[in-house]
């Protein structure tokens, strides 16, 4: 349904995009994640046909978007990051200005406006003014706005940014619920967002393609293993050695201690569990346990892992996990 | 074509679903008025200085003492009311984001910019139309040349038209009104003097300078002449200030 092929984006001396390629399936949920200006938006405004791409070709529903873009545009539905929304207008007229100008005609209009007020369930506040609604409601406005012509593709940009717990988890079960008739891409630097609403994770760092995959793919590739924490009531330095000891641990990182006793982060290349045997070896030299718990790496890991750029990430592979067990704890 | 109907309806209801209509139509019909009512007094005591000595009497009609004066001074409105008109139209839509929902709709440049300028073009129109209720009145109890009165009406929309397009163009450049508002009044004062030039210079400059001024090129409407050269200055003015938009609506594009 989205084909990027080298898509480069440069803003005078500012590169925005660098040469990134990717695919997206009919029906697909992809999830565009990144920092602050990882060019996110850029991408997508090139996708919308809003934005001109400085090299490289993106086809949207077929058509590309340089060569076509009023045809791309009557295929998509955006909603960029603040809801184009005309304050002074009734959410019932903005809807049908909307669908004037995204080329339905006629009858069908007022069909599709009550289809689009339904789907977002706003019909109640369709007689209100937009400035009056809450960010919330906007928002779904928004969304209503964006798939009123009923789009092939549904390009979201921060859908929830804003929005309180409750919206959020609305906002995402709409989305879930749009997919499937609709290709979507949304983008977002909340993780848990792309983690409970998307089929695939891209993400973007400093206009570049870190990694591509889905969610659970990329904490097992990122991953490597499993790690298991530990609280022991023991001697340190003999403790570690001792984990160190048990087969198949692949390093022993020391964490804070908890009321006096060391924990300890232990990581091993098997997938098979050690914390039986981790446990024997710590009960066998007379120390006390308090503690055994399986950590799989969060997507907030992989994703550090992936987009920091602090010297200590940028050295060996090495220190960068140990950065992060060190935010682990 | 529809989308341009489209987007002109949306302005239109922008204007009259705001103040902004009512106190442009209130301001226009107080001050055209006011002008029309100076013109026709003016008109009564000359015509009661006539009837006492009838042989001294000049050739004495209603267009040549109350329109045309009064279309002359109208001009002065334009000047102040139609930045008020324009600078919302692009400025708005960036500071609100809503410009990004045009540019990603299946519309043309074209189309949002023509859609525009045809709303504020209409609103105008109901100014115009108010201006009507006034020569109603000397219809009423005079004899005026009607097609005298709709050149002097053509030379109206058309110098109020290329006004709006300009405005339209300067308001693509900013996110604020205000600055917007600032420039168009700048720009349309300049053109009102630009003139003033041909009274002390005779050089390629003066002639050019005094070409470009938008006054003169009313003064034949007003007289119930319509001449082609002035037909054509105000049908450029338009297309320049669509063909502007459109490119900087393109820049804009490149820079978003």
């Amino acid at each position: 349904m989205i084909q990027v092929e080298g898509v480069s984006k440069r803003y005078g001396p500012h590169q925005a995009v660098r040469n990134i390629s990717f695919e997206v399936e009919r029906g697909e949920i992809v999830g565009f994640l990144g920092p602050n200006g990882a060019g996110k938006t850029t991408t997508m405004r090139i996708l919308t046909g809003f934005l001109p791409p400085t090299e490289g070709r993106a086809v949207v529903a077929g058509f590309d978007v340089m060569e076509q873009p009023i045809e791309v545009k009557k295929r998509t539905g955006y909603l960029p990051e603040n809801p184009p929304v005309y304050p002074e207008m009734v959410v019932d007229e903005y809807l049908d200005f909307v669908a004037r100008i995204k080329g339905i005609r006629g009858p069908e209009v007022a069909q599709r406006v009550d289809a689009a007020l339904e789907r977002t369930s706003i019909g109640h506040v369709r007689s209100k003014v937009i400035a009056k609604l809450s960010k919330g409601y906007r928002q779904r406005v928004g969304l209503a706005q964006a798939l009123i012509h009923s789009p092939d593709v549904l390009i979201l940009d921060e859908p929830t940014v804003g929005l309180d717990p409750k919206q959020i988890i609305e906002i995402r079960e709409l989305i879930r619920s749009l997919s499937g008739e609709h290709t979507i891409m949304l983008s977002t630097h909340i993780l848990s967002e792309v983690a409970s609403t998307c089929h695939r994770i891209i993400i973007l760092n400093q206009g570049q393609i870190e990694a591509s995959d889905t969610p659970a793919n990329l904490i097992a590739r990122l991953q490597g293993g499993e790690s298991v924490q530990l609280e022991v009531d023991g001697p340190a330095a003999e403790v570690a050695a001792k984990l160190q000891s048990v087969a198949g641990v692949d390093r022993v990182t020391r964490g804070s201690d908890v009321a006096g006793r060391p924990t300890f982060t232990v990581d091993s290349q098997r997938t098979a569990d050690i914390r039986a045997e981790l446990a024997r070896a710590v009960v066998e030299s007379g120390w006390g346990l308090y503690g055994v718990k399986a950590t799989g790496m969060s997507l907030e890991d992989v994703f550090l892992k992936l987009t920091t750029t602090d010297p200590v990430a940028e050295g060996s592979e090495g220190e960068a996990e140990a950065a992060v067990a060190a935010e682990e704890n | 074509m529809s989308n341009v109907w489209t987007i002109a309806r949306r302005e239109l209801n922008v204007y009259f679903s705001s103040p902004i209509a009512y106190i442009v139509l209130a301001m226009f019909s107080l001050i055209f008025g006011y002008f029309f009512a100076s013109g026709v007094a003016f008109f009564q005591s000359i015509s009661a200085q006539a009837a006492m000595n009838p042989g001294m009497a000049p050739p004495m009609n209603v267009n040549q003492f109350v329109i045309q004066p009064t279309l002359g001074n109208f001009t002065i409105i334009l000047l102040f009311l139609m930045p008020m008109v324009t600078m919302r139209l692009f400025a708005e839509e960036q500071r609100q984001g809503t410009i990004e929902l045009l540019l990603t709709s299946p519309v043309t440049d074209y189309e949002i910019i023509l859609g525009k300028w045809l709303g504020a073009v209409l609103l105008y129109g109901c100014m115009l139309g108010l201006s009507l209720i006034s020569m109603a009145v000397l219809f009423l109890y005079t004899r005026p040349d009607w097609k005298a009165l709709l050149a002097g009406y053509l030379g109206m929309l058309l110098i109020g038209s290329s006004l709006l397009a300009i405005g339209a163009f300067l308001s693509t450049l900013t996110k604020n009104q205000i600055v917007a508002g600032a420039l168009t009044f700048g720009l349309f004062l300049l053109l009102w003097v630009l003139d003033w030039v041909s009274q002390y210079s005779t050089s390629m400059v003066g002639k050019v300078c005094s070409y470009l001024a938008m006054p003169p090129h009313f003064e034949q409407f007003t007289k119930g002449v319509i001449e082609l050269k002035d037909v054509v200055y105000y049908l450029s003015a338009i297309f320049l200030g669509l063909f502007l938009s459109k490119r900087s609506i393109e820049s804009m594009r490149w820079k978003a």
